[in-house]
């Protein structure tokens, strides 16, 4: 079943053009990563796919509803983890997890219930009742990642999750992400090359807000005929992938 | 229910900032045993207990507004928001899971008020269960006037705002530290061209049981009430859909 599909996608701000007649398909399960330079366009297509922005032409459809016509079933689909540690500071672990729940149309103890299973599962028992505000950015980074999960999303949005973490809580989250693959259709843009390769299925490579190419690592290397999948990166790029 | 979840937020939030309970109850609390105590050492009577409650209360209203308006700017510039927008919240949602939680706040607020009070001398009757009632518009007017500066400004400007100015008005041209005629006839008609000395006014109709003056006052609070948060609940949804633009 196909997941995510976008015809003709373009989304213009006056005279730039941030995502250009962008056309992609991701399948159910499957976890997708966004790669591109500061400026290429993810975070404009990331913003239309999830329903805050509409686009200047064309339309998505996720898991069949329309971005456009039916956004409010798309985001009953979905969640989000943005860049930023997205957390309520003065909230506990628990309660942090109760409130997204809570949110998503959850009563009272269905979400008490679901923020067990995601306490457990996400190894957060030792801090469940910690603020948010005093955790560590790796804790709060898993924390919010359980956040986008209780909602049980068919897909999830993950904007670059390891951004300045340490290598240790890079590696745990990396292993936490491995674990939902196959579960739910996961899009991830990242700005780490090895991320890429080790986390997902298939790589989606914008350039100054047009889909360049999309493959695995290898078919990606192979038609560039790079050594790394950095050059691979870098060729497809070229010089300056940003809209300017 | 998520109305419920984002309002259970919400309280959690204002509320376990210490220094919103320091300032939303504590100030106003010292400020009227304060005045209180002013008043127990002059001869005149410029605070006499059942008129300056309700003038305290109301500045002590103008807290709520920074509470809320705070929290809403702090939101607004957070990623937490876009994930709040991302998820099926309707603007009603959002609206009353801001607005709602600061209600019963307001109200326990001018409650506390009237506790203190009471300790210091004031009688409690039926005058002064119609006085909290009174001041409900109050409460709405003041809650608007926080989701608005919170859908417009930022944290820092709403402190400035909030925390600054609307405290001073609040205060100053509302009739609780002095007498408006003292100042002057233009002084008294920009006073009464807004709410604050209404709202005072309305509280203290109704405790001194001259209940034929209540509704003079209090209609002006009610169309400040409606038209501030009509026109809040107007900004704080187009703003929210700029600020993801």
């Amino acid at each position: 079943m196909i997941a995510v599909q976008t015809e003709n996608l373009t989304k213009q701000y006056k005279e730039k053009v941030a995502v250009n007649s962008l056309d992609l398909c991701v399948e159910q399960g499957e976890l997708f990563a966004l790669l591109g330079v500061n400026g290429a366009g993810k975070t404009t297509l990331i913003k239309m796919l999830s329903c805050l922005i509409k686009p200047t032409k064309g339309d998505a459809s996720v898991f069949g509803k329309s971005i456009i016509a039916e956004s409010f079933k798309v985001k009953e689909l979905i969640n989000v983890s943005p860049q930023e540690t997205a957390i309520a500071p003065n909230l506990t672990v628990r309660e942090n997890l109760e409130f997204i729940a809570g949110i998503h149309g959850n009563d009272k103890k269905s979400s008490k219930e679901k923020a067990h299973q995601m306490i457990l599962s996400f190894g957060l028992d030792e801090i469940a009742k910690d603020k948010a505000r005093i955790l560590s950015g790796g804790w709060q980074r898993r924390l919010s990642i359980a956040m986008a999960l209780i909602s049980e999303p068919k897909l999830l949005f993950l904007d670059e999750p390891t951004l300045g973490l340490d290598v240790i809580a890079r590696r745990e989250l990396w292993n936490v992400i491995n674990k939902m693959k196959g579960k739910v259709t996961i899009i991830l843009t990242t700005h780490y090359m090895e991320e890429a390769v080790h986390l997902s299925d298939r790589i989606g490579i914008i350039v100054k807000g047009e889909l360049k190419e999309t493959g695995t690592a290898d078919e990606l290397m192979k038609k560039t005929c790079a050594k790394t999948f950095e050059d691979a990166f870098i060729t497809i790029s070229g010089e300056g992938g940003a809209v300017i | 229910m998520k109305t419920l979840a984002l309002a259970t937020r919400n309280s959690k939030e204002i509320l376990r900032d210490k220094l919103n309970l320091a300032f939303g109850l504590g100030f106003p609390i010292v400020l009227l045993l304060l005045l209180t105590a002013i008043q127990s050492n002059i001869p005149a009577e410029i605070f006499v207990i059942d008129q300056l409650t309700p003038g305290i209360a109301v500045f002590g209203l103008s807290f709520i507004s920074l509470f809320s308006g705070m929290l809403i700017a702090k939101d607004r510039t957070s990623s937490l928001m876009l994930r709040l927008f991302t998820s099926p919240l309707r603007p009603g949602n959002f609206i009353f899971g801001y607005t709602i939680p600061l209600l019963p706040m307001a109200a326990l607020q001018v409650g506390v008020c009237f506790a203190v009070a009471f300790f210091l001398g004031l009688t409690i009757d039926i005058n002064v269960m119609l006085a909290i009632i009174v001041l409900i518009p109050a409460m709405v007017l003041f809650i608007g006037i926080g989701l608005l500066c919170g859908s417009v400004f930022t944290d820092r400007q709403v402190g400035g705002i909030c925390g600054a100015l609307l405290t001073n008005l609040s205060a100053w041209l509302s009739g609780t530290w002095f007498d408006l005629d003292l100042v002057g006839e233009t002084f008294r008609s920009v006073a009464e061209l807004l709410p604050f000395v209404h709202a005072v006014e309305a509280g203290r109709a109704a405790i001194s049981g001259e209940y034929s003056a209540i509704l003079p006052h209090l209609w002006w609070v009610i169309a400040y009430a409606v038209v501030v948060m009509g026109i809040a609940i107007i900004v704080f949804t187009r703003k929210m859909r700029s600020d993801n633009n």
